[in-house]
């Protein structure tokens, strides 16, 4: 099952590159190329700007802190995690996100972005939260960030290598057109996990931007009956 | 049979039960919380958009718990840290 494991490409000294390294450069360089050229095109640039309002207004019903700041990543991580899961169906390139390293990447990346707006927010109030009822409790709520970034990693994983495996599996079983089916069930699985990827970390940003503002009073949120 | 191929052996029947037993709780979360996601729907269809929006999350997050379980099988089958 040499089609699980990431496969070296490049051998610099000690140091292997495999394949994850490669794809999922190409898509960056992609998706950075593709997005500078499109906002020079009058039709296309325009269909981003919707496309990115539609994005904004469905984060901002599922919070109820501001999301203007947080649109840009969560737009790039399902972006880059749509198509890195999407680019496992075309021959013989297989999805990056199937290499343990790049989901570990990304979930790091979404345990910093909480950390990172939540000290923005809140400055030192939002490290103290650590420590919140008791200091008692500093261990576990470590455990807990940290076993949450975990899940993020692994989730992504454990999906998009099992889609590999029944696909590899059947293959090898059955014949050439049978696994078709599978992959359209894998192709709903990666959207559906790209989809949470992003939620997710909206979920656990917002909660630690909202952490302290709880114990403050509740500012007014406009209503939609437009009372002052 | 030599202590390695015992390892074999434990391996992969531990394997089989770590998904068959690590999957019977999901499914059963899971169940419920598709029921009575379709009973606030059918309760209140006007919030079905935000019932299924947290039912996708919610239940990705269930499913994790599966997928550990598969995560470990793989390990046991594929990078065994006890075989040489």
């Amino acid at each position: 099952m040499d089609f699980m494991t990431p496969q070296i490409w490049l051998q610099v000294g000690p140091l292997g590159i495999t394949d994850t390294v490669f794809v999922s450069a190409a898509l960056t360089l992609f998706l950075l190329v593709g997005g500078r050229l499109a906002v020079r095109v009058a039709w296309a640039r325009e269909t981003l700007e919707v496309i990115y309002e539609m994005v904004e207004s469905m984060l901002q019903d599922m919070v109820t802190i501001d999301v203007t700041p947080l649109v840009p990543l969560i737009l790039t991580q399902w972006l880059l995690i749509l198509s890195a899961n999407l680019v496992g169906l075309l021959p013989i390139v297989s999805s990056p996100t199937r290499d343990l390293s790049l989901t570990a990447a990304l979930a790091v990346i979404a345990f910093g972005a909480a950390h990172v707006y939540g000290y923005r927010a809140h400055g030192m109030a939002y490290l103290r939260t650590y420590v919140q009822p008791n200091p008692i409790m500093l261990p576990f709520n470590i455990i807990g960030e940290l076993s949450r970034t975990l899940a993020l990693a692994l989730r992504l994983f454990g999906n998009m290598v099992s889609g590999e495996i029944i696909g590899g599996i059947i293959v090898s079983l059955a014949g050439l057109l049978l696994p078709v089916p599978l992959m359209l069930l894998d192709v709903l699985t990666s959207v559906v996990q790209a989809y949470i990827f992003g939620m997710l970390t909206l979920v656990f940003t917002a909660s630690a931007m909202q952490v302290v503002a709880t114990k403050k009073p509740v500012t007014p949120q406009p209503s939609p009956g437009g009372s002052p | 049979m030599t202590p390695h191929d015992w390892i074999s052996v434990v391996s992969i029947v531990t394997a089989g039960l770590a998904v068959a037993v690590g999957s019977i709780a999901p499914a059963l979360g899971e169940a419920k919380a598709l029921t009575q996601a379709m009973d606030a729907i059918a309760r209140q269809p006007d919030a079905a958009n935000a019932i299924s929006r947290t039912l996708f999350v919610g239940m990705a997050m269930v499913e994790s718990t599966a997928i550990y379980a598969l995560v470990i099988a793989l390990v046991l089958l594929f990078a065994n840290p006890l075989l040489p």
